[in-house]
Formats: C-alpha cells, sequence, structure tokens
C-alpha cells in the first residue's frame, strides 16, 4: 500500500483531470469495481423477492374468489372448490404449534438469561438450541414421526402441532434470552433489595422490560412455522375434507395443499395452490415486518 | 433451597427470613424454567436417537456398502445413498459457490455503502428473503426460473459445450427442462443468502470503527479497506457465517424436491436431473414401508450427522471471535 499513497507531483500543467484524480488508475478502478458490484448483488437480492411477489400476485389474484374462503378443497377430477379446510387446518396448526412452544421458549431462555447464565450446562443449551435453529425441518419431521405418528396410530394434528412447536422453540429461546440479557441489572437488584424472590423479580421486572422483544420472538416464530412444509408432510398430512375435531387422522393444511396441488395435472388444483401460495406468504410476510416494527430500537435474529 | 442461593448473593448479610410469596412458587418457577431448558437439550438427543433407531436395520442389513452403493431399488429391496448424498453436497456446493460472494457484496453494501436512510429498508428487504416459505421458492423455481434457464442457459451452453472435453459433460443437457442439480443449486443460493448476509453485517458492524476510519484517514480506497482491513479482521467469523449458510443447504427440503429433478441416477452433467437426501425424504416417505423407511431413516441419520458436524463448526467459528 505504500507505493500507493505517492503523491503525485506532477510537474506538466493541471489540465483536465483523470477521473481517478490523484489516485493510481488500478486503485480507482477496484475500489469502482467493489462499490458497483456490492450495489448489483444488492439490488438482485431485492429483484429476487420483488419477482416473487410478483409472479405471486399475477398467479395468484387471479385464483382469489369468495369460494376460495367458503369450500373445501376438491376431489381430483372435480370442479370449483376452495380451501377453506386448508387455510382454518393451518391456522389451529400454527396456534398450536406456538401455544406449545411459547411457554417452554420462554422459561427455557429465562432460564439461560437470569439461572444458567454463564454456567456449563447453560452454555450446552445454549450451543444445543443454536444448532436446533438451523436444524432440517425435514427431520424434525421425521422424529415426530416415530414419536407420536406411530405410537399414536396414524397421521393427527396433534403430531403436526408438536413438529411446529419444535421449530418454533429455539427461535423464541433465542430471543427470550437476548431480550433479557438487555435489561440492566440495576432492575434486578432494585427488585432484590426490596426482598423479592427470584421468580417476583424475573416476573414482575425483567419480563415486563423486555416484554416488547418477547412478543417480537413469538411472532417471528410464527412466521417462521406458518410456511414449513416439510415437517408436516409426515405428521398432519393433508386431505380434502374438514377434519375430526380431534385433529386425528391427518389436517387440511396450506403448505402441503400447496405442495401436492401445484404439482398436480388438474387445472383448478394448480389455480388453488397460487391462491394459497398468495395468501400464505403475503401473511407471512406481514407478520414479519409487523414484528420487526414492533421491535423499533434494533434487531432480533 | 437452591432457590435461595441467588437471594443470598443479593443480600448476603441478611438472613432470608422474611419472604413475600410462597417460597414453593419460587422454587417452581426455578424448576419449570430449568426443565423447558433441559426440554430443549432432550429434543435434540431425541432426533438423533430416532435418527439412529430407525435407520438401524438398513445400516446392518447393507453396512458401509449403504453408503457408497448408488442402487436405489424399490421392487428388489436394495437401498444405497451414494446419488443422494453426491446430489447434497454439489448442490450445497454450488450454493456456497453462487451465494457467498452475493452475500458478502451485500453485508459489505449495508455497511460500508450504504447511506444511512436506505440502512434499515434494504435490510428488512434481504431478511425478508429469509421469511419466504421454502415450498413458494419451490414454485418459483419450477414454474418460473426453471423455463427461463432452459431456454437462456441450457440450450445455448449445450450447444457451445457438445463435443468439447470435460465442460462438454459437465454443461451438457440431454433434455433442457430447467431442472437439476444446478437449478437446485442456484435455488438454494439464494435461499441462504439473508442468513450469511446478516451474520455477516453483523461481524463487519463489530469491527471498531476506528480501524476503518484509521485506514481511510491514510487514503485507502473503500476497496483497500475492505480488502486489507475488514476482511482479515472478520476471519474465521466470516468462515463460520458461510458455514452457517452450508447448514442450511444442506438440509433444505421442498424448494430442492420442486427443482432438483428426483431422479436416482449418477450424471456427469449438473444440468441433469438428481436427487437430494431431503428431497428423496420428502418425496418416498410416506409410500415407504418396511425396509425402505429405515433407508429412508438412515438416509436422515446420515443427514442429520452431516450438518450437526458443519453447525457445530459453524458455532464454534463464529463464537471465537465475539470473545476475542
Amino acid at each position: 500500500m505504500d507505493t500507493a499513497l505517492q503523491h503525485r507531483a506532477s510537474p506538466e500543467p493541471m489540465t483536465a483531470p483523470a477521473p481517478w484524480g490523484r489516485v493510481r488508475r488500478s486503485r480507482h478502478v477496484a475500489d469502482r469495481a467493489l462499490k458497483i458490484i456490492c450495489t448489483l448483488f444488492t439490488v438482485l437480492g431485492a429483484f429476487v423477492l420483488g419477482w416473487i411477489l410478483l409472479m405471486l400476485l399475477v398467479e395468484g389474484i387471479g385464483g382469489l374468489s369468495p369460494a376460495v374462503f367458503t369450500e373445501t378443497t376438491p376431489g381430483p377430477g372435480s370442479q370449483g372448490g376452495g380451501i377453506a379446510n386448508a387455510i382454518v387446518g393451518s391456522l389451529i396448526l400454527t396456534v398450536l404449534g406456538i401455544v406449545v412452544a411459547t411457554p417452554i421458549g420462554v422459561l427455557a431462555g429465562t432460564y439461560l438469561a437470569e439461572y444458567g447464565k454463564n454456567s456449563k450446562l447453560a452454555e450446552v443449551i445454549r450451543f444445543v438450541n443454536d444448532i436446533l435453529l438451523a436444524a432440517p425441518s425435514i427431520l424434525i419431521g421425521l422424529f415426530v414421526y416415530m414419536l407420536m405418528v406411530q405410537p399414536m396410530g396414524g397421521y393427527s394434528g396433534w403430531a403436526g402441532g408438536v413438529a411446529l412447536a419444535i421449530i418454533a422453540v429455539p427461535v423464541i429461546v433465542r430471543t427470550t434470552e437476548d431480550m433479557l440479557r438487555l435489561v440492566p441489572g440495576s432492575l434486578r437488584e432494585a427488585g432484590a433489595a426490596l426482598g423479592a424472590p427470584m421468580s417476583t423479580v424475573i416476573i414482575k421486572i425483567s419480563w415486563k422490560a423486555a416484554r416488547a422483544g418477547m412478543v417480537t420472538g413469538v411472532l417471528l416464530a410464527t412466521a417462521r412455522i406458518a410456511g414449513e412444509t416439510a415437517p408436516l408432510l409426515f405428521t398432519a398430512l393433508n386431505n380434502n375434507f374438514w377434519f375430526n375435531p380431534n385433529l386425528m387422522g391427518g389436517v387440511a393444511n396450506l403448505p402441503v395443499m400447496i405442495y401436492q396441488f401445484a404439482l398436480s395435472p388438474y387445472e383448478n388444483w394448480r389455480e388453488l395452490a397460487w391462491a394459497g401460495a398468495l395468501i400464505i406468504t403475503m401473511s407471512i410476510l406481514a407478520l414479519s415486518v409487523v414484528a420487526r416494527l414492533l421491535l423499533r430500537k434494533d434487531k432480533v435474529r | 433451597m437452591v432457590a435461595l442461593s441467588h437471594e443470598r448473593l443479593v443480600s448476603s448479610a441478611d438472613a432470608p427470613a422474611r419472604r413475600s410469596s410462597p417460597p414453593s412458587f419460587d422454587a417452581l418457577f426455578r424448576l419449570a424454567s430449568l426443565a423447558s431448558a433441559l426440554l430443549v437439550l432432550i429434543v435434540l438427543l431425541g432426533i438423533i436417537g430416532s435418527m439412529i433407531y430407525g435407520g438401524m436395520p438398513a445400516f446392518r442389513e447393507f453396512g458401509l456398502g449403504f453408503i457408497t452403493s448408488s442402487v436405489w431399488n424399490v421392487n428388489e429391496d436394495q437401498y444405497g445413498a451414494w446419488v443422494a448424498i453426491v446430489g447434497t453436497l454439489t448442490t450445497a456446493l454450488i450454493a456456497l459457490v453462487i451465494g457467498v460472494p452475493l452475500s458478502l457484496g451485500i453485508a459489505i453494501f449495508l455497511t460500508q455503502l450504504c447511506p444511512p436512510w436506505l440502512k434499515r429498508p434494504v435490510a428488512t428487504t434481504i431478511e425478508l428473503l429469509a421469511a419466504v416459505p421454502s415450498i413458494i421458492y419451490g414454485m418459483w423455481g419450477l414454474f418460473v426460473f426453471a423455463p427461463l434457464f432452459a431456454n437462456y442457459v441450457q440450450i445455448p451452453v449445450s450447444n457451445i459445450v457438445e463435443g468439447m472435453p470435460i465442460i462438454g459433460t459437465i454443461l451438457y443437457a440431454r433434455t433442457p427442462s430447467g431442472v437439476g442439480i444446478l437449478t437446485a443449486g442456484i435455488i438454494l443460493a439464494i435461499m441462504i443468502i439473508p442468513f450469511i448476509a446478516s451474520i455477516a453485517r453483523d461481524i463487519l458492524d463489530q469491527i471498531p470503527s476506528v480501524l476503518r476510519e484509521s485506514a481511510y484517514g491514510i487514503g485507502c480506497t473503500t476497496w483497500e479497506v475492505v480488502r486489507n482491513v475488514l476482511l482479515p479482521q472478520a476471519g474465521v467469523s466470516i468462515i463460520g457465517a458461510v458455514m452457517l449458510g452450508l447448514g442450511r443447504a444442506l438440509g433444505e427440503t421442498m424448494a430442492v424436491t420442486f427443482v432438483v429433478g428426483n431422479a436416482n441416477r449418477l450424471s456427469g452433467s449438473l444440468f441433469d436431473p438428481g436427487s437430494t437426501i431431503a428431497s428423496r425424504i420428502a418425496n418416498e416417505f410416506n409410500e415407504a414401508i418396511g425396509l425402505q423407511l429405515n433407508a429412508l431413516m438412515a438416509l436422515g441419520c446420515i443427514l442429520f450427522l452431516v450438518t450437526f458436524a458443519v453447525l457445530v463448526l459453524a458455532r464454534l467459528l463464529v463464537s471465537r471471535v465475539k470473545v476475542g
């Protein structure tokens, strides 16, 4: 870099200066190249997102009709139909997953941030949680198949909910811990100084202070599991009927419905798949944006 | 009475004689949070255990040959994982080759070049790429990207390279349908960008700005600052971020299932259809019985071990720098 710093004491008169000024040309070119390439890459990323959304709008809007929200998925070869059962099924599975995952995730995150801190056990659990966060979701489907579908003797919405919960827990654990760690220790000390036991300090002070972040974590986890397909393939399955009230024997849901219908030979099935894809993507993106807006200060991952 | 220890830390001189809420709740709360934390551990052990348990019959039947054999014949009950393993590794590798430069470029843009008012919207846009369900990527890949890819890349490239040695094999499409290993790799690359980019951005943000400013101060260009100051500083944790992306790419299921072609065939060409471990499980699991089920479980076991190793490595690389 030392040669690069040499100033050019140019003896010749200052005519029109080169665009790279007093910087050596190769340096100028490398710098320009970096800036242009990085900007291009970013534009490309945004472009792909835009392209996908545009595709969903173009293909999905045509399929949207009142029937989509009121009728059940049509059988092979029959006309019309809607995806009402898949929408409701998806909602139920997602809610079930979040209801199971939230207490476990919040408590585990609380343990890491408030009790375990830097102990060996907490370190191990943090490590394991990070691995679960990125573990292939299809393997979680296989695990729940072995854990619940085989013993219970059939596919069920419960198994689907548990599979989704296993995916949601690590997200909630991570955000809860991160948010609780941002709560200043002096607040806890103040609570303890008043004679409050540890649990009261955590519930009344730490949780309250970190509430916005923890809610964001739950919302992000919801967004994450709402579109998961792979773990539902072997757990909740999918069918063309309204599910049993006890959730046994397969529950129709949007992601698996889209997977099956999009690759089918029937025109109306494919149209319904596009409509479902539009609905689910827009809901998830909206949820993610809301979660991020909720946490005005800074990031959660 | 473990719950008392923390109170003692705070008010050690005071004997915990008075308490506002019954001690049982305090202990219970602590126990519940400990149990939840342990549950995370148990789930991971359960996943490992169930994969090994489920895959054992297949491993016992075929031995090491399960990994090296490329036969997958349901009718004769002969199974080998080689094609799926190669497919998984190839698609993930392609995803890294394409995705890593893109992600680093985006991270550099966000941290070094982007005007402040644009930072939030651009960062959110890139992060939203991660929120799009993988099945939507699959549909985009199959219905929008694959036809374009077939028309504008596969056919022209095949015409050019036909007959050439080596390249003529690698980049020749026998049936230019757009789906195949390379398409799957490209879709995967797009899917891992938000993960690598956002970690790389965090790493670059953590580098003290003094370093950057002093480099600019002696007259460095942005390129020189990035090349000679930021990248050496970020060092191994960038590799950790890449490994994290690799972990994602290895286990991605639905998008790959749509575009990989799902053929059990070893082919020299990147344009030819193949299959990955995850796509094969997704395709066959629901119809599988007996030994086939065990073979699929064994595939899952292999996938788990590979991603586990990659993720552990990633985690170690990323955390080491944060401490140092």
